[in-house]
């Protein structure tokens, strides 16, 4: 693709140059105009003068006669270069004046006439351009005043020469800068493009050059920075869980091949067929369970709140305290609830149920017997909190942060039952709600809070709603 | 029963047929969703489960026409789609339950026997009794041989779903659904312990036992072993 071509795909350029041809245009109008004015004004000027001089001349030949008129003329022309008289007698013998000859062009209407002379310089004589007028007296004398016009017209000609120079220049200087300035954006836009295309080649990192400028471009680039950083998260984020998805799946699916291969071998009997058929059903009903909590989460974390409504958690709260008492007392834990009244949030009954569940699931499953078990929701400095404590053996400082990620469980045992993902769902759920999640030492055990923000209390929502 | 099956995927429809007749059914199968309508229109199937998304016929629409015509055939949902919203779009449409792929036969078997009975009008019935056990909805009064048993309001819930479904396999899951109303599976075991409690009550001084567990499914309400 040549220069030019490309310089005009660019939308800077065919603006630069629709610009430049606008403001030549109207350039080239005004100074026209001006000059046109001037030059008729200074024509005007010029055909006046001459016609108040011809005015004198003949009011003095009317009082004085030829021979008046011929001393007057006499002395006006002695030492004058611009104004130019002449007076012949009939048959063009010269009588008196400053010009050797009669002009011999056409007289114009009104005895107008424009001629040439010439002008001695020096030793030379130019040509000098003239303009006159001519009445004719008694008896077949005329008269001739002018005046040389010559510089007039030289002024003209500098003036148009200049003219087409400047509107020149305008033209050279407009492209020029046109050119620059639409290879400047054309870089930059080019820039992006490249950028662009490398990203769509795989390479997630790049980023587009900013400038500082804080110019439209500049913003673009730091926006589409933005969203190319969002991506590249989001991305991240679903590396890792397909990294997880496929760690955690990897092990039971194995092991599930693995006794498949083993029962084949072993030429079993029909009923440790059974047998290894039913623990199979087991481990597939775990892998399951795995895969529905992780599709669970990936919808919570989309961030879709379509279920939401003003919830009773109260209800929620003792009614999973109900449903969990029988199981934490069988397991010899002390179990206390306590749940402020008519504590309503903005919410979904079904995710909420499902996090507090995966909670108190998780205290059950860590805390000895002996052990307490606290249950607790209120509403306090105008949040709505709800708090799970246990006795159990907690999780260390170090730890805390970490425990959040999928599929961590501290006791890599893998023991005991559970996908390992209860309380991502439980962060996904509370960051849904626009909830705090903490997790604090209990001294001893575990102690996770749920703070919901201010205007997830119902009451308050609707006020800020007026 | 006569169930009918409108499923588009061949392999889950065959298992689904296989698993049916196995446990003493007779089956009809259907690919997509208009030979679905041709079939679901008449009246004599006890159940009929159909997969959501369908082609030429998008499940939803095929029980929205069924049920403007007036064809009460109970029907069960199955669908990929879990969510809240999604099962309350099936139940509106005119669906009767709705189970989330994929699922244990046993919860599917437990499901369709649970609507069969439905069409008999049984949910009817104020008084309900199984051998000498009776429960009475409008008194909320529960007796095992004329002794009075007392129950929690949530405990008198779980025995009149069980009671209400007597002789069929109730899963955990349609505990969960029908008496507290989540559509989750919690990791702990808090439906064994809810059961053994209200077995506490109305089993334990009688010598005779009436709520079972079903050994992989769940549990059943029965005055026979």
């Amino acid at each position: 693709m040549t220069l030019i071509s490309q310089l005009w795909r660019t939308a800077t350029f065919r603006l630069a140059l629709i610009y430049l041809a606008l403001f030549g245009v109207s350039v080239a109008v005004l100074v026209s105009f001006l000059y046109f004015s001037t030059v008729r004004v200074i024509e005007r000027q010029t055909d006046e003068t001459i016609g108040a001089e011809i005015t004198g001349l003949s009011e003095r030949y009317r009082d004085e006669g030829l021979l008046g008129l011929r001393a007057v003329v006499v002395e006006r022309s002695s030492g004058q270069r611009h104004s130019l008289y002449l007076l012949v007698a009939p048959g063009d013998a010269i009588l008196a004046g400053n010009l050797d000859r009669w002009p011999s062009v056409a007289t114009g209407p009104s005895g107008w006439l424009n001629f040439t002379f010439g002008q001695p310089v020096g030793r030379d004589f130019e040509t000098h351009e003239a303009r006159a007028r001519h009445i004719l007296l008694d008896d077949g004398f005329q008269l001739l005043v002018g005046r040389d016009i010559q510089q007039r017209r030289d002024i003209d000609a500098l003036v148009r020469e200049s003219l087409v120079w400047a509107l020149a220049l305008l033209l050279v200087f407009g492209l020029a800068g046109g050119v620059v300035m639409s290879r400047n954006m054309l870089g930059r836009i080019q820039a992006i493009n490249r950028t662009s295309q490398d990203i769509v080649a795989g390479d997630l990192s790049r980023r587009v050059p900013v400038t500082g400028s804080n110019d439209e471009i500049d913003r673009l680039a730091v926006n589409l920075n933005h969203m190319l950083d969002q991506i590249e998260q989001l991305m991240e984020a679903m590396r890792q869980v397909t990294d997880n998805i496929a760690h955690d799946l990897r092990g039971p699916l194995n092991r599930l091949r693995t006794r498949m291969d083993v029962t084949l071998m072993e030429r079993p009997t029909a009923a440790e067929y059974h047998r290894a058929l039913e623990s199979m059903v087991g481990d597939t009903e775990q892998l399951l369970a795995t895969f529905n909590a992780l599709l669970r989460i990936a919808q919570v974390e989309s961030g879709v709140r379509k279920s939401f409504g003003d919830i009773d958690l109260t209800a929620i709260i003792r009614d999973l305290g109900e449903l969990y008492a029988g199981v934490v007392e069988e397991k010899g834990l002390e179990f206390s609830l306590a749940a402020g009244d008519e504590l309503t949030i903005w919410g979904d009954r079904e995710l909420l149920a499902q996090a507090v569940s995966n909670l108190l699931d998780n205290a059950v499953k860590y805390t000895p017997p002996g052990g307490n078990i606290w249950l607790t929701a209120d509403y306090s400095n105008g949040h709505v909190t709800v708090a799970v404590a246990d006795s159990g053996p907690g999780i260390a400082a170090e730890a805390i942060e970490h425990v959040l990620d999928r599929f961590v469980r501290l006791d890599t045992s893998r023991n005991s039952a559970g996908s390992g993902l209860g309380l991502s769902l439980v962060r996904a759920v509370a960051n849904l709600h626009g909830a705090t999640l903490r997790l604090d030492d209990a001294n001893p055990g575990l102690l996770v809070t749920l703070v919901f923000p201010e205007a997830s209390s119902a009451s308050e929502r609707h006020l800020s709603n007026l | 029963m006569r169930i009918l099956v409108v499923e588009d995927d061949p392999e889950a429809a065959r298992y689904i047929a296989r698993g049916l007749t196995e446990a003493g059914h007779l089956v009809e199968t259907a690919a997509d969703g208009e030979s679905g309508l041709v079939l679901a229109r008449d009246p004599g199937f006890d159940v009929a489960i159909i997969d959501r998304m369908l082609p030429k016929l998008d499940g939803v629409a095929l029980v929205e026409t069924l049920r403007a015509e007036n064809v009460a055939t109970p029907v069960l949902f199955l669908s990929a789609l879990g969510e809240v919203d999604d099962r309350v779009v099936g139940l509106r449409a005119g669906g009767d339950d709705y189970l989330v792929k994929p699922f244990a036969f046993v919860e599917l078997l437990a499901r369709i026997e649970a609507l069969a009975r439905r069409g008999d009008g049984g949910e009817t019935r104020n008084h309900m009794a199984v051998g000498d056990l009776e429960l009475d909805q409008l008194t909320r009064r529960v007796s095992r041989a004329n002794q009075v048993i007392n129950l929690q309001p949530r405990e008198f819930r779980l025995l009149e779903y069980l009671m209400r479904h007597a002789n069929q396999v109730v899963t955990r899951t349609m505990l969960l659904e029908n008496v507290w109303d989540y559509h989750f599976d919690p990791q702990t075991n808090v439906i064994d312990v809810q059961i053994s409690r209200l077995r506490a009550k109305i089993d334990k001084d009688f010598d005779r036992p009436l709520l079972h567990t079903v050994r992989g499914a769940g549990y059943v309400v029965r005055d026979s072993d």
